[in-house]
This record gives structure tokens, C-alpha cells and sequence, in this order.
């Protein structure tokens, strides 16, 4: 069973209905810390701001079983934007430390909007790099088009950690891998093919 | 890179498509879920629904409307048209629209703006805004003035102030629609647009006037939106999404290309 965990942030019903048209029967979304248990997978969503999702999250009783599932008994599990920021240690966004899953932390861009005339929250349709070889990209061909909204990303304390970087102002990290640890910053729900691509590998190849 | 955003609004009253949409083949009658999941397939960015029912007590349809479009359409897409509380609001996003897209209510209101931004984030609210060129006055320096109710109410805001004051409260796009150009199909305001997209920081949706892909770049470039927003050019079935990206692509602009049908 995919459990796409409910803290209360983001629409969650897109996942489920992607998951759905690649065939996935056994997702369900669930707040429910004996569910997680059970989980063989796990996806982390999130849209909105980083202190209020991990106050939700503590709030949801759900940040011990999500550890010992995550850290414990390595099951895979895929951040998916604000989810992605979450599992890094920290954020310039909140004062709240992260889950700290990978050696990561979350950024602002770091470039003035003014003067380079590119715009924050970086949304639309981008690109991305491979940095390294990965399950969530197989199968994946280059110029692969994501949908992304965000305004923070991560920075890997860890080279090795980064599977794909996007431009905009400069390289970010857009999906990040350590072991059975996950996460991509655009929305694979709303990237049209691409994106069905990485569910399709995250649900088959992880 | 970032690439240019070729966006499309479908208007539905009751539930189905709105006279304003050439209906192409028999399965497609009025259906707004199957015509979105055509741009889909055929590659479009993004979707904007407006709601046009008159009578309150029938958008509930529009919800239902909602939820098919998000479990078939994997892109991004936005509603409108009578959202007037965050309770609305909540609805639609609930329903499975990504963003949701206030005017007229956020004019009278603007305290919407900022409690569906602190609500849903910023990334989830387009102000879209009605501008009609009245040229430069005390009250009005950019010359083109705020209005509502379709255009025929001006209600003496300076539009370029208005977008900052937009930014300012918390939204997380523009859709800046020209009613002098809107329904001409002679291009898009170039100046308005560029105008308030150097005003301000966030994404910039120019709507009203597109007729061909180069009205398009035209505004993409000179009028320095991040996106376009078209309507009758592709219900019409004048201009295929493939041929409008081709089109911007091998001109130089970073496009999404339209690529490979999809189920």
C-alpha cells in the first residue's frame, strides 16, 4: 500500500488521481499513524509555508512512526515539493528544524529579482539536468518538462545526494535521493507525461 | 530554463462549454471536461476556467465540473468567476484546481487577496484584473484604470497600482486582461502589459486581443509577460497547440514543446 501522508497541506487529490491513471489501486491518503505503519510506500506532499507544515505534521502525531518507517525500516518515500523542503534540516523560510532526513537544507533563491529580471516564486514549466543515474529516472529522457511554484529550494550538503539540478538563476537540486529517501521539487501530478514518469518509477523501480 | 506559459480559458455556464466555444466533434458537445482533456493530450501548459452560471444556486455544478477536469488533466489549472469568500475559494482548491482566480470580489474586497494567500499560499492566488486605456489623469498617471462588471463599471484605480497593491497582499499571479483588445483578435496590449510586468515580481498573464502565435510572442517578448493567455484562436480550431509552440519555439522563445499525444 502507498500512503500519501494528509498533515492538512496541499492537494493531495491530484497525487491520488495520477496514481490512479498509472494504474496504482492500492494509494489511499491517510493521517492515520497505524496506516503509515503498514505503508510500503510513502509520499510526503506539501504546499505552503515550511513552519506550518511542520507544526502540522507534529500536530498529526504522526513524526514518530514517519521516522522509524523512514529512518528505520527504509521505506521508500518521495517528497514532493514542500514535502521535499520538509525532510532537508532546516529552512530560511521558518525557524522550525526540518525532519532531517537528508543531509540538506532549504534556501531563498539567491538572486535579486530586480536586477536578473527572473521572478519569485520560480512557477511554470522547466527543465531538468540528470546529475547521476537514479530509479525515479529511468526511463526519463532528456528535456523532460516539470511544473514548479516555489520560492526556497535545497542545497545538498552531499554531491552524491543530487539526481537532477534545474536552472533558474542558477543550478538548484529539483530531485534528490539518499538511499530509500526521495524528493522532487516541481509537482509530478501536474507535469503531464513526465510526471507520470516518475510516479511509474517511484511506485515500480523503488 | 523557464519556459513561457501558453495558457487557455474555457468559459462554462451550467456546466457546459459557453457559446463563445466552437464545439469540434460530437463527443466534445459542450463538455468543458472533454475539451480540457484535449489541450491536455495536444499539449497546452495550463487551463483557466471562468464560471459564467448567473444563478448562485446552480455553481455546484461547476464543483463537479472541478473534480473531473483534476482526475483526468494533469496540468495545472485555475478557476473563476463568483468566488467572492475564502469559503468559495476553498471549494474549488478542494475540488482539485490548483489556484483560483479573483476580480471583481478582490477590487471590493481587497482583504480576499491576502486571506486566501495567508489560506492557501500565494501560489494559489491569481488576481486577474479588467483594464480599460483611459489615458493619463490625476487619479489614473499609467492611463489605464481598473474596472468591473465585464468593463462597463470604472472604478477610478490606477491599474499599474493596483497590480503592485495585488503583489503586495499576496498574490501569486496577474492576469492582466485588456478590455480594449479583448474580442479584437488584432494582438494584445502591449504596453499595459509590459507596464506592469516591470512593476512587478511576480508571473505576469497578458489576456485580450490574441488572434495569431505572433500576437503571442509579440507580448511574450516586447510586452514581457510570462504567459498568454488565448481563447477563440484555438476553440476555433484556427491554430493547433503544436503549431502555436512551433511556432514560439523557432523563434527563440524557451517553450514547452507540444511533443507526444498522451492518453
Amino acid at each position: 500500500m502507498i500512503v500519501i501522508v494528509d498533515y492538512g497541506m496541499g492537494n493531495l487529490g491530484s497525487i491520488l488521481n495520477m496514481l490512479k491513471k498509472i494504474g496504482v489501486t492500492g494509494a489511499k491518503i491517510s493521517s492515520s499513524p497505524d496506516e503509515v505503519e503498514q505503508a510500503d510506500k510513502l509520499i510526503l506532499p506539501g504546499v505552503g509555508a515550511f513552519d506550518t507544515g511542520m507544526k502540522r505534521l507534529a500536530e498529526t502525531g504522526l513524526l514518530e512512526v514517519l521516522n522509524e518507517k523512514v529512518l528505520k525500516s527504509k521505506t521508500p518515500t518521495l517528497g514532493v515539493c514542500l514535502g521535499m523542503q520538509l525532510i532537508t534540516k532546516s529552512s530560511e523560510e521558518g525557524q522550525l528544524p526540518g525532519l532531517g532526513w537528508i543531509d540538506a537544507r532549504t534556501i531563498r533563491f539567491q538572486f535579486d529579482p530586480r536586477q536578473t529580471g527572473l521572478k519569485i516564486p520560480h512557477m511554470g514549466w522547466n527543465f531538468i539536468e540528470f546529475q547521476r543515474e537514479g530509479a525515479l529516472l529511468m526511463d526519463m529522457y532528456p528535456g523532460s518538462r516539470f511544473y514548479f511554484v516555489h520560492s526556497y529550494h535545497v542545497v545538498c550538503g552531499n554531491a552524491a545526494d543530487v539526481l537532477a539540478t534545474t536552472n533558474y538563476g542558477y543550478d538548484f537540486v529539483s530531485i534528490v535521493q539518499h538511499e530509500n529517501i526521495m524528493g522532487v521539487q516541481f509537482h509530478p501530478e501536474k507535469s503531464h507525461k513526465f510526471g507520470m514518469r516518475i510516479y511509474k518509477n517511484f511506485v515500480e523501480n523503488t | 530554463m523557464l519556459t513561457k506559459r501558453v495558457i487557455s480559458c474555457l468559459d462554462v455556464r451550467d456546466g457546459k462549454l459557453a457559446k463563445s466555444i466552437k464545439f469540434v466533434d460530437t463527443k466534445d458537445i459542450g463538455d468543458p471536461v472533454e475539451r480540457a482533456r484535449k489541450y491536455y493530450q495536444e499539449g497546452l501548459d495550463e487551463l483557466v476556467f471562468y464560471d459564467i452560471t448567473a444563478s448562485s444556486d446552480r455553481r455546484d455544478i461547476m464543483i463537479d465540473v472541478v473534480s473531473e477536469v483534476a482526475s483526468q488533466v494533469f496540468i495545472p489549472f485555475s478557476v473563476g468567476g463568483g468566488l467572492r469568500t475564502v469559503e468559495d475559494c476553498s471549494r474549488v482548491l478542494l475540488a482539485g484546481a490548483e489556484k483560483v482566480n479573483v476580480n471583481s470580489a478582490a477590487v471590493k474586497n481587497p482583504g480576499l487577496i491576502s486571506e486566501a494567500s495567508r489560506a492557501f499560499g500565494a501560489q494559489a492566488v491569481v488576481l486577474s484584473m479588467d483594464v480599460l486605456r483611459v489615458g493619463p489623469g490625476p487619479e489614473i498617471p499609467s492611463g489605464y484604470e481598473i474596472v468591473i462588471n465585464g468593463g462597463r463599471t470604472p472604478m477610478g484605480i490606477d491599474a499599474v497600482a493596483w497590480a503592485r497593491r495585488g503583489e503586495d497582499l499576496g498574490a501569486g499571479e496577474l492576469v492582466v486582461n485588456s478590455i480594449d483588445a479583448d474580442g479584437t483578435r488584432e494582438g494584445y496590449e502591449i504596453t499595459l502589459t509590459r507596464m506592469i510586468a516591470d512593476a512587478v515580481r511576480i508571473p505576469v498573464i497578458a489576456s485580450g486581443g490574441g488572434g495569431t502565435p505572433g500576437h503571442m510572442f509579440e507580448v511574450l517578448t516586447e510586452g514581457r509577460a510570462d504567459a498568454a493567455l488565448i481563447a477563440s484562436m484555438l476553440h476555433y480550431g484556427e491554430y493547433t497547440i503544436a503549431e502555436i509552440k512551433s511556432y514560439l519555439s523557432n523563434r527563440g522563445l524557451p517553450i514547452r514543446k507540444a511533443g507526444m499525444p498522451v492518453t
